[in-house]
């Protein structure tokens, strides 16, 4: 099987567990977590090198979801990579859960970070990839942050530190489908130019479609020729994506499907 | 009662020994280090110390991010902004995750002196003692604070020390005294009333019972080191043996030592009770001493405040005997 072929299977398999866990839970966030899957595949089955047996292999590349919210798509890829059984994601939100609504380390094998609160994630992933250089390790860290997210304060703390230290062990990942609770970016608060403060931050800026694998896998490529400056990947993607009745939906943001929208979404995913 | 040191200065100096022993240990502080007495660890080892400039949120979190990766993170900044500004990353991102981060917070309470309200913690321990996971340590001496920075590089999980500015007595004796977390330390029996003091007012607590002594009342005195978990045990020991309790401590009485115990023996033992502390409300600029006379933080305040709660044990016991 071709490496896109493999990529493009569990992602269609993520996407079904995603919109199958949301619908069982009768809450979460569908849009953030779709817009995803694509970055959190190819980070978990190309790029990454992690061992699903040995969660807390402390020489392993780290995976931060910043923007927490999208908890699915990180516990949908991690069932995939086999971390843990599939019928866990049935308990989604539940009382007793180890499926918290927003990652939490101490309760899921494979979470690298306890997030949820934004902007918070990427903080940490800034002292994760200090402590590597502190310890000559190889290991990268990786961060997925929202758009909505930088909005924060405590971004623009860590994209100085994360600059000032060099971290070129450090990528970010910066899921870009324009949306947040209350609407567009743009009209909400208005976050661009995106890739001109970054760099004004000192970091490396790469741009690319979100859901082309082929541009995925490159941005990481090119990440690790950078030397003495962190890599940020802003990566354009579609909110909702791969169900046509959530794409680019603000509205999708923090619902979850009803029993029909879920078997519509389903039989749509069955075609991709 | 011995030299006058800061617990600040003992905890730069702790880390030193700390730094030499313990590679795992790193310092992070937020511009602040010559304040904080982190900056001999910056120069002892450069390595291992990171500034992360006017930034103590990020810190926090960059904290929370070594810790996950198997470091032994201490972070310092003033108390005012470790626990005000950085509460809710301390919260989510260190306590919740129990993350091994040692926050060690200097400038708290009124003691700051001349830079004013703005900068003067009086509600750090509060802030920090309602977290989940989180412990709460007010060393009363520099050597304490040396006892206890290296009791918490051993301790796997989230701590608060709270620190101050000005130079202290030493009221611990470097060569007997042992640090045992969560454990009252009692400095001197009574049969009367029970003072129970915290950090820099352990020293004005025993000042305090002597003169109590003169006046005839017969005043124990514990240092009660950690807020949280609090020495259950012997807060109500203390109170059935002597009927009657003092708190005190340079931090607002709402949410303190003084709830802490309250809290405890409303439970387990309610006694006649009074809290020393700063009244609700906020400090301002002047030297520390002049600070701590004006807003009643003194041993001859304790001495009245005692002798008033004699009183008023008097009348509350003769109404229990109806």
């Amino acid at each position: 099987m071709s490496k896109y072929k493999l990529l493009e299977g569990k992602a269609v398999s993520i996407r079904k567990n995603i919109i199958t866990m949301l619908n069982k839970s009768g809450s979460g966030h569908p849009g953030g977590s779709l817009s995803a899957v694509e970055i959190l595949t190819t980070l978990y089955f190309d790029e990454m090198r992690v061992d699903s047996e040995n969660p807390g292999w402390n020489e392993r590349d780290r995976f931060i979801l910043s923007k927490g919210h999208a908890a699915p798509v990180l516990y949908a890829t991690l069932v995939e990579k086999g971390y843990f059984p599939k019928e866990e994601l049935s308990s989604l939100r539940q009382v007793n859960s180890m499926l918290q609504g927003h990652p939490d380390m101490k309760g899921t094998p494979g979470v690298d970070m306890s997030t949820g609160s934004l902007g918070q994630g990427f903080s940490a992933s800034c002292g994760m990839a200090l402590a590597s250089k502190l310890d000559k390790l190889d290991t990268r860290t990786y961060v997925l942050l929202g758009d909505g997210e930088v909005q924060e304060g405590i971004v623009w703390e860590t994209a100085m530190a994360a600059a000032h230290y060099k971290l070129d062990n450090l990528v970010a990942i910066l899921d870009f489908n324009g949306l947040q609770i209350d609407g567009p970016n743009d009209i909400v608060m208005g976050v661009q130019p995106l890739a001109d403060k970054f760099r004004a931050f000192e970091w490396n800026v790469i741009e690319i479609d979100g859901h082309k694998y082929d541009e995925i896998i490159n941005a990481f490529k090119k990440a690790k020729t950078v030397k003495g400056k962190p890599t940020i990947i802003i990566a354009n993607t579609v909110k909702g994506k791969g169900v046509s009745f959530m794409e680019d939906k603000a509205g999708w943001h923090g619902k979850a499907p009803n029993d029909e929208e879920t078997k519509i979404a389903l039989a749509e995913l069955e075609v991709i | 009662m011995g030299n006058m040191i800061a617990t600040r200065d003992a905890y730069g100096k702790a880390l030193i020994s700390l730094g030499k022993t313990n590679n795992n240990v790193v310092v992070l502080d937020a511009d602040l280090s010559k304040s904080t007495k982190t900056a001999e660890f910056s120069t002892t080892f450069p390595d291992r110390f990171f500034n992360m400039g006017i930034a103590e949120q990020n810190m926090m979190g960059v904290a929370a991010g070594f810790a996950a990766a198997g470091k032994v993170p201490f972070v310092s900044t003033f108390a005012m902004f470790a626990t005000g500004r950085a509460f809710e990353i301390i919260r989510n991102s260190i306590a919740y995750p129990k993350l091994n981060v040692k926050i060690c917070a200097t400038h708290a309470g009124i003691t700051v002196g001349e830079d004013g309200a703005s900068h003067q913690a009086l509600e750090d321990i509060a802030c920090m003692r309602v977290i989940p996971n989180m412990t709460v340590i007010v060393p009363s001496d520099a050597v304490e604070t040396d006892a206890v920075i290296h009791a918490i590089s051993k301790f796997n999980g989230p701590v608060y020390v709270r620190l101050g500015r000005l130079a202290v007595p030493v009221i611990n004796d470097s060569e007997a005294y042992s640090f045992e977390l969560g454990k009252g330390v009692t400095l001197k029996e009574g049969k009367d009333v029970t003072i129970f003091a915290t950090g820099m007012m352990v020293s004005e607590a025993l000042k305090a019972s002597e003169t109590l002594k003169e006046h005839g009342i017969n005043a124990g005195v514990v240092n009660i080191h950690t807020i949280k978990p609090i020495d259950k045990d012997l807060i109500i020991k203390k109170a059935k043996e002597t009927g009657a309790v003092i708190t005190v401590e340079e931090h607002n009485i709402i949410g303190g030592l003084g709830s802490a115990v309250a809290e405890v023996l409303s439970e387990n033992h309610p006694v006649i009770m009074k809290r020393i502390g700063i009244n609700d409300s906020f400090g301002e600029s002047g030297k520390p001493k002049d600070l701590l006379e004006k807003y009643k933080l003194t041993a001859s305040q304790i001495v009245e405040s005692t002798k008033e709660l004699m009183t008023n044990k008097r009348i509350f016991e003769s109404k229990l005997r109806g």
